[in-house]
């Protein structure tokens, strides 16, 4: 993990090259955070992968967390580690609902992670978050004529009926 | 009848394998473009056993959400335990004492072997080496004794809490383990000598489902399967967590990132293991097991009914559970598979915002293609069980 001053100084560091790039930092128990202009996502994490002070170029992971009610109520997180120098940080992106069933939209990143390639299909499935620009953006876990966005919070658990055959006439 | 004569080794079929067959390691389909017997084009499909986990531990206190997350990766479940409870421990800022760190440490290492060895004997069942099944579950139900022994279950045991541990080991314990850690690296070295000296088990691993390691690197592809093909790269010496630095072991890694490699590696790894269950055992510091914070772990149960504070607060964990500040904490641990990752969202209620596990099977299951591309279809079943993933895991 970079400490806080580390944190600062990536931020000024991303700030002179991609300026407007980072909205706000946060240093919570003992994990450093960037709070990302989604317009801007593919920018910053290209920065922090290819940078040469700073070779972010493992993707752990990525996922998302809805913050309801919270305004912008979705956060993409992407897990960065440099394995040189063993540190970890996490690049938020916070996405607004568009409303009357549009999905909030933001840039994949499977040209510069790979990885993210299951990931991103994983938020989809999950979130309705689009990737402008994923290979396949189908959903992965779900079965695929599925209907909603079931990790979303205001999406209710037990709410789907469990088709065994003795109830199969009560929900088709 | 033109179709018939037309040369037949060109045309490209599409072939479908699974969701129930016994070489895809669980409910996983495979669709599959096949030239002849050449493997031509693969896509995995998954989430035949999804089972919603991480929607359901939304709805539970704290402390309940841990026998749910266990049954994600059902082969490494101490590992899921782990992660999860460090990752609340370090929501809360929960300081855990050191017999209870060596406890954990022991405990996921067993489980590690265990992990390995039900591998081992699935994907040599898999070449059609019968005897390696018998050999490795004989040593898995070993471990499984062990872990009834101190836990009450075999598997699912949910012996992690947050804090520490549920109870000590008991009397006779150790003595047992160390029996077991004695045998161990015996047992792995007869393993090695009934494969490496077959032929037929070497001519199917050697060479085949080679991916460079900086394409596993690109790929996020974590564990056994990145240091086969080099990469020394393990969490328990890169991070602090546990025992583990306390403790002297060896990452092994291999050369070209074959089969045999990773088939060497995981061999190797639970010898590692072995040592440090047997050096955890030795240094296992005395002391309480579980942190002594009563507003997030249970009181004794002697104190129960002579204290009014310890019942109150035995109450207030058991109906509600305990609340966590608001924040948000990745914790990741070194399991059989790779990097296995919990996200833990708090929203200062007793119910966790959102659980996400980051599954080093579902992960690693992307370079599955590329392992088995231009390889004949009974090496792409060799290249899966070498994968090894646990489709528990990958679909959650």
């Amino acid at each position: 993990m970079p400490d806080a001053p580390g944190l600062e100084l990536i931020r000024s560091e991303i700030e002179r090259d991609r300026p407007g790039g980072v909205l706000a930092t946060s240093f919570d128990r003992g994990q450093a955070a960037l709070v990302v202009d989604p317009a801007q996502i593919l920018a910053v994490l290209g920065w922090l992968r290819d940078e040469p002070g700073q070779r972010y170029r493992f993707l752990s992971s990525l996922h998302v967390a809805d913050y309801l009610p919270a305004e912008p109520r979705f956060g993409v997180h992407y897990e960065l580690l440099n394995r040189d120098r063993v540190e970890r940080i996490r690049v938020k992106a916070m996405l607004a609902d568009p409303g009357d069933d549009a999905l909030p939209e933001i840039d994949s990143c499977v040209e510069l992670f790979p990885t993210a390639e299951a990931q991103e299909r994983e938020a989809f499935d999950f979130f309705g978050i689009e990737f402008r620009g994923h290979p396949d953006l189908t959903r992965i876990l779900m079965p695929e004529d599925y209907v909603g966005w079931p990790q979303r919070r205001d999406f209710p658990v037990g709410g789907e009926p469990v088709t065994f055959t003795y109830n199969e006439h009560r929900y088709g | 009848m033109a179709e018939l004569t037309a040369d037949r080794a060109t045309e490209i079929m599409t072939v479908n394998i699974g969701p129930h067959h016994p070489a895809t390691h669980g409910v996983l389909r495979l669709i599959v473009d096949l030239e002849g017997e050449i493997v031509r084009d693969l896509k995995p499909v998954i989430g035949y056993v999804h089972t919603g986990i991480e929607k359901s531990c939304e709805d539970k206190s704290y402390w309940k959400v841990i026998p749910f997350v266990e049954r994600m990766d059902y082969v490494s479940y101490f590992f899921q335990m782990e992660a999860y409870c460090g990752a609340v421990e370090r929501l809360v800022g929960l300081e855990i004492p050191p017999r209870a760190k060596y406890l954990r440490t022991i405990f996921l290492e067993l489980c590690r072997i265990h992990s390995h060895l039900v591998w081992l004997g699935t994907t040599a069942l898999d070449l059609g080496a019968i005897s390696m099944l018998w050999y490795c579950f004989r040593e898995r139900d070993r471990i499984l004794d062990l872990f009834e022994m101190a836990t009450g279950q075999r598997m699912h045991t949910r012996y992690f809490q947050v804090g520490g541990v549920i109870e000590d080991i008991p009397l006779g314990f150790e003595d047992k383990l160390r029996s077991f850690v004695e045998d161990m690296p015996v047992r792995a070295a007869q393993y090695q000598a009934l494969l490496d000296r077959n032929e037929v088990f070497l001519q199917r691993t050697k060479g085949v489902g080679i991916v460079s390691r900086e394409r596993l690197l690109e790929l996020g592809v974590s564990g056994p399967l990145l240091r086969a093909a080099g990469e020394p790269w393990d969490l328990r010496k890169a991070f602090d967590y546990l025992a583990y630095p306390e403790l002297e072991f060896k990452i092994p890694v291999g050369t070209v990132g074959d089969n045999y490699d990773r088939y060497r590696v995981r061999l190797a790894e639970m010898v590692e293991s072995a040592k440090i269950v047997g050096q955890a055992l030795e240094a296992l510091p005395a002391g309480p097991f579980i942190a002594e914070d009563r507003k997030y772990v249970l009181p004794p149960r002697s104190e129960l009914s002579t204290s009014m504070e310890s019942l109150i607060h035995h109450f207030k964990l058991v109906t509600e559970g305990f609340r966590v500040d608001p924040g948000e904490v990745y914790y990741s641990i070194e399991s059989p598979r790779g990097e296995l990752g919990c996200f833990v969202l708090a929203d200062g209620s007793s119910k966790p915002a959102r659980v996400h596990f980051r599954d080093p099977s579902f992960v690693n299951l992307q370079a599955f293609r590329e392992m088995a591309l231009d390889s004949y279809v009974a090496d792409m079943i060799c290249s899966l069980g070498m994968l090894d993933p646990i489709l528990g895991g990958v679909d959650r």
